[in-house]
């Protein structure tokens, strides 16, 4: 297994990131909630609100966002939260309630993608 | 740095129509394979990322001891399948270990269902966590991974050691074969559209 960036992070940059705050709403974002930019960078934003908003062009999950940053699910989802309050990013297919089977249509369309593979 | 910035050039973006993320998670304890199922039928080459949750979360920590900063840190693999212009699936590698399942709620509710891979020779490792996945009720099968050759034992005798109820799907699988990696996550969804469909007709 590679190195954990973490062991090596500052937790002061961590606490900075987030503006000291430990909690997001997390209800509204899952690891597979695509999230997608609806404005360009402005200057003077900070360097991780710039790099999300410019990732995500194209759909992104909170997941892949979480790995490019090299930061924990849990403080990507903070500044994501942001960034959606700010309407700077918008989220597709808030997370699903969770411990629910999804409908059969749903798999069916998953079955005939994998087969494709 | 630089793998970081090297794994962002490499990254294939997705569509630009896809609206709809979906999970399946891959449990299963060090070294069994769980990078190597993901990669073998991954889109992207896998990433990885992690969370943390200190300890007064999880609660186990002494309230009254030091106000240390002490936090658990889990690592996780994931790789990615694109279904359709609608869909994409995301395949998550799970540490089975403990401190693990502290997480699987803020993680991993919501996942369609998950492949339980297990090592012959470690079984055991796989009890904790099957009971976890029944405990939290989500859907899984048992995938046994032949990555050194032909299995000595019957599949019936993984069935028996791990005390598995008949409904529950065990099959075998080469985790660095894509078609056979393929096969798992078919024989997973269609486990989970048979009591989708059972669930469906009952009133």
């Amino acid at each position: 297994m590679s190195p954990r960036p973490l062991d090596h992070e500052d937790p002061d940059r961590l606490y900075t990131v987030t503006g000291g705050r430990s909690r997001a709403d997390e209800n509204s974002l899952d690891l597979v909630t695509l999230i997608v930019s609806e404005c360009d960078a402005a200057q003077g934003m900070q360097s991780e609100y710039v790099r999300i908003i410019e990732m995500c062009g194209r759909p992104m999950a909170v997941a892949e966002i979480s790995a490019a940053l090299r930061l924990p699910v849990g403080i990507v989802k903070i500044l994501l939260c942001d960034l959606l309050d700010a309407g700077q990013v918008t989220a597709r297919n808030p997370a699903s309630a969770p411990a629910q089977l999804p409908d059969p249509k749903t798999l069916k369309q998953v079955l005939v993608g994998l087969r494709k593979l | 740095m630089d793998s970081a910035s090297s794994e962002i050039a490499a990254y294939t973006p997705l569509r630009s129509t896809v609206d709809t993320g979906l999970k399946i998670v891959i449990v299963g304890g060090f070294g069994v394979g769980k990078t190597t199922m993901v990669s073998s039928v991954s889109e992207i080459r896998p990433l990885s990322t992690e969370e943390t949750m200190t300890r007064a979360g999880i609660g186990i920590d002494d309230a009254g001891g030091v106000q240390d900063k002490a936090t658990t840190t889990v690592a996780f693999d994931f790789g990615r399948i694109t279904l359709n212009d609608r869909m994409v699936l995301y395949l998550f590698g799970a540490p089975g270990q403990q401190r693990f399942w502290f997480l699987w709620d803020r993680l991993f509710a919501g996942s369609l269902g998950a492949v339980v891979l297990v090592d012959t020779r470690r079984l055991t490792e796989s009890w904790y966590a099957i009971d976890r996945l029944e405990h939290h009720k989500m859907p899984f099968i048992v995938v046994r991974n032949n990555f050194e050759g032909a299995p000595v034992h019957p599949l019936e005798h993984v069935r028996d050691a791990l005390d598995l109820s008949d409904d529950v799907p065990l099959i075998d699988c080469d985790a660095r074969r894509r078609d056979s990696c393929k096969g798992a996550l078919i024989t997973l969804v269609d486990h989970l559209y048979a009591m989708s469909a059972a669930r469906e007709k009952t009133p």
